[in-house]
């Protein structure tokens, strides 16, 4: 053994901490908050995760205007005032889809397998992830309505009935976010969690009222599409902005939550116990 | 101290209809290295996740440190670090990055855990690249920053999976030297390892693990004192004439003869090393020429071969299978 070898095993002696020593492991909230740095770090790191909150927004946004705004509503202008409402839920919630996938391909890593070794709360490493995502989704809300506004959207709620808007929707899509990290638990790769939440997630942004007030279509599609999670959401956000927010539409925005978080929370630590 | 650190009867893990982990009895007393020495696929990793909680078993019972797997998890939690076979590191965090995140989720404030990462990292050597992406560290690195993060606060039992697999030489040498360290501080360890050699440099006793069972059990030198001390290797300069030379090999020295996958290689079993020099001569009064010979270790092969009768099973085509589904789990 080389000297420096020997100076090295001192020194690693030195620096244990003996088992009395050691601090209480973080509760819940902490070390939720702490998966939640985790997932902060990794933007800092790999900014080019970004791509998808800040480019896509635009496309969005634009190009709904402009294609759709004139054949529906006659003009842009007029399309404007009720479509970036609409946008800016559809965006936000397919870029929930992110979610799935990218647990899907972090769970799959050694370093999943050390967190869940650790004397933590385990459903932590999940809720820190989502809240980690919730920076994501602020980035993308503030995008599509600072373009909505550069293409002419004023809403009449002014900047609270936009705030309140906005909390609202963070809070719909991290109840989201659950169902597609038990979609992520379930299928085998990131290709096949990403297949699954397009095909859930096309029929349940189309069939709503983002695009066409459902008035337009046939009286069986208006039943789907008025209890259609989407629609509700939407119409919520859009009273708020319009700044005739109703109590009522805002509580059964709340209550689907709940129950996506009460189904779907439960469901994902289920799965994430059992993933080997 | 009189709890042992690990205590398993008829563990049993199952994927789909291949039984990665057949019926485990394990006694480990606390205190020393215990190695679990074994080919791939024989049901290491799936017995250590057992052991750590990250896996049920469908069968059995274990107890770590006087806790049960099936109902105290836990409190096992509390008193185990893992290294994992793969890196049990974030890649795209930097190492100081890497270590306060485990000591905040141990506990300790932003500060403390900074400060803590930073003092591990300087008695580890990795000061300099505290800043820099894990994934970029090299091989050797990664594995000190990996037992590191297993140190922010002392186990009482530390789960080491192949911790020397892929690192080269000198870096394995430092890990060792680690792990006799941590050892000397109080720490029980458990490590698998697909080397003879490393269980034999390290650990106190060896239980050595074939298809999901321990097919023997014992301290380094029973083990060998069943396989024998040693091994002779022998390549011939003409491939043709091996079979010959393994005959004569065979007859020298009264044991069987392993024809390796090098077609001019052969390896031969020693009980009593002193008896090579016979054995070249022989082969030297056949004019067989030989290009190369040497004295070692029995391989893990070897060691197979002494107590199965078989080669390892990574040979046959189930192991592989039995690899493959645990590289899925």
């Amino acid at each position: 053994m080389t000297t420096t070898a020997q100076d090295q095993n001192q020194r690693i002696r030195s620096v244990l901490v003996p088992a009395d020593q050691r601090p209480a492991p973080a509760g819940a909230i902490s070390a939720s908050l702490t998966y939640g740095w985790r997932a902060l770090l990794k933007i800092k790191h790999i900014p080019e995760q970004l791509f998808d909150v800040t480019v896509f927004p635009i496309m969005m946004t634009v190009m709904f205007t402009y294609i759709f705004g004139g054949a529906i509503a006659g003009s842009v202008d007029g399309y404007v005032q009720f479509l970036i409402p609409g946008i800016f839920v559809q965006t936000m919630i397919m870029i929930t889809m992110y979610t799935g996938p990218t647990l899907n391909r972090d769970i799959s890593k050694g370093v999943f397998d050390r967190f869940r070794s650790l004397p933590t709360w385990r459903p932590a490493q999940l809720v820190g992830a989502l809240l980690g995502d919730q920076i994501r989704y602020i980035l993308a809300g503030t995008i599509i309505l600072g373009v909505g506004f550069v293409m002419g959207f004023r809403p009449e709620g002014g900047l609270t009935g936009v705030i309140t808007a906005f909390l609202l929707l963070l809070v719909f899509s991290f109840s989201l976010s659950w169902v597609w990290t038990v979609i992520s638990l379930l299928v085998r790769t990131e290709q096949a969690a990403m297949g699954i939440s397009m095909f859930i997630m096309m029929p349940l942004t189309f069939a709503s009222n983002i695009f066409v007030d459902p008035e337009t279509m046939p009286s069986w599609l208006q039943g789907a599409v008025e209890v259609n999670p989407v629609s509700v959401v939407v119409t919520a956000i859009r009273e708020l902005m319009a700044g005739v927010g109703q109590f009522s539409s805002v509580t059964l925005v709340l209550v689907y939550c709940a129950v996506l978080i009460g189904v779907f929370g439960p469901l994902s630590m289920y799965f994430y116990n059992r993933k080997s | 101290m009189s709890v042992p650190a690990i205590e398993t009867r008829g563990l049993v893990k199952r994927f789909g209809s291949t039984a990665a982990v057949d019926g485990i009895d394990l006694d480990i007393a606390q205190g020393g290295i215990y190695g679990v020495l074994g080919p791939n696929g024989a049901g290491k990793t799936t017995a250590i996740r057992m052991l750590a909680t990250l896996l049920r078993p469908d069968a059995g019972e274990a107890r770590v440190l006087g806790h049960d797997v099936f109902t105290e998890p836990k409190t096992i939690r509390e008193k185990i670090a893992l290294t994992g076979q793969f890196a049990s590191l974030d890649e795209d965090l930097t190492g100081i990055e890497n270590l306060m995140l485990l000591g905040r989720l141990l506990g300790y404030s932003s500060r403390q855990a900074k400060s803590r990462g930073m003092t591990l990292l300087e008695a580890f050597g990795l000061t300099e690249a505290a800043n820099r992406q894990v994934k970029k560290y090299s091989g050797g690195m990664r594995r000190r920053l990996d037992i590191a993060g297993s140190l922010i606060v002392s186990p009482q039992l530390m789960f080491l999976d192949e911790p020397t697999t892929g690192i080269d030489p000198r870096s394995r040498n430092q890990v060792w030297d680690i792990i006799r360290t941590l050892v000397a501080g109080g720490t029980t360890i458990l490590l698998t390892t697909q080397h003879l050699e490393e269980a034999d440099q390290l650990a106190d006793r060896i239980a050595v693990i074939d298809t999901g069972k321990a097919i023997a059990e014992g301290t380094p030198g029973q083990l060998k004192a069943q396989v024998g001390t040693g091994a002779l290797k022998v390549r011939v300069a003409d491939p043709a004439r091996r079979e010959e030379a393994a005959e004569i090999l065979g007859r020298t020295l009264m044991t069987e003869v392993l024809r390796e996958s090098d077609p001019s290689a052969l390896t031969v079993r020693l009980e009593d090393e002193s008896r090579a020099a016979s054995a070249l001569l022989a082969l030297q009064d056949s004019a067989l020429a030989v290009e190369t010979f040497a004295l070692g270790q029995p391989s893990l092969d070897e060691v197979f071969l002494a107590l199965t009768g078989h080669k390892t099973a990574h040979e046959a085509t189930d192991g592989e299978t039995a690899d493959a589904q645990e590289e899925a789990a």
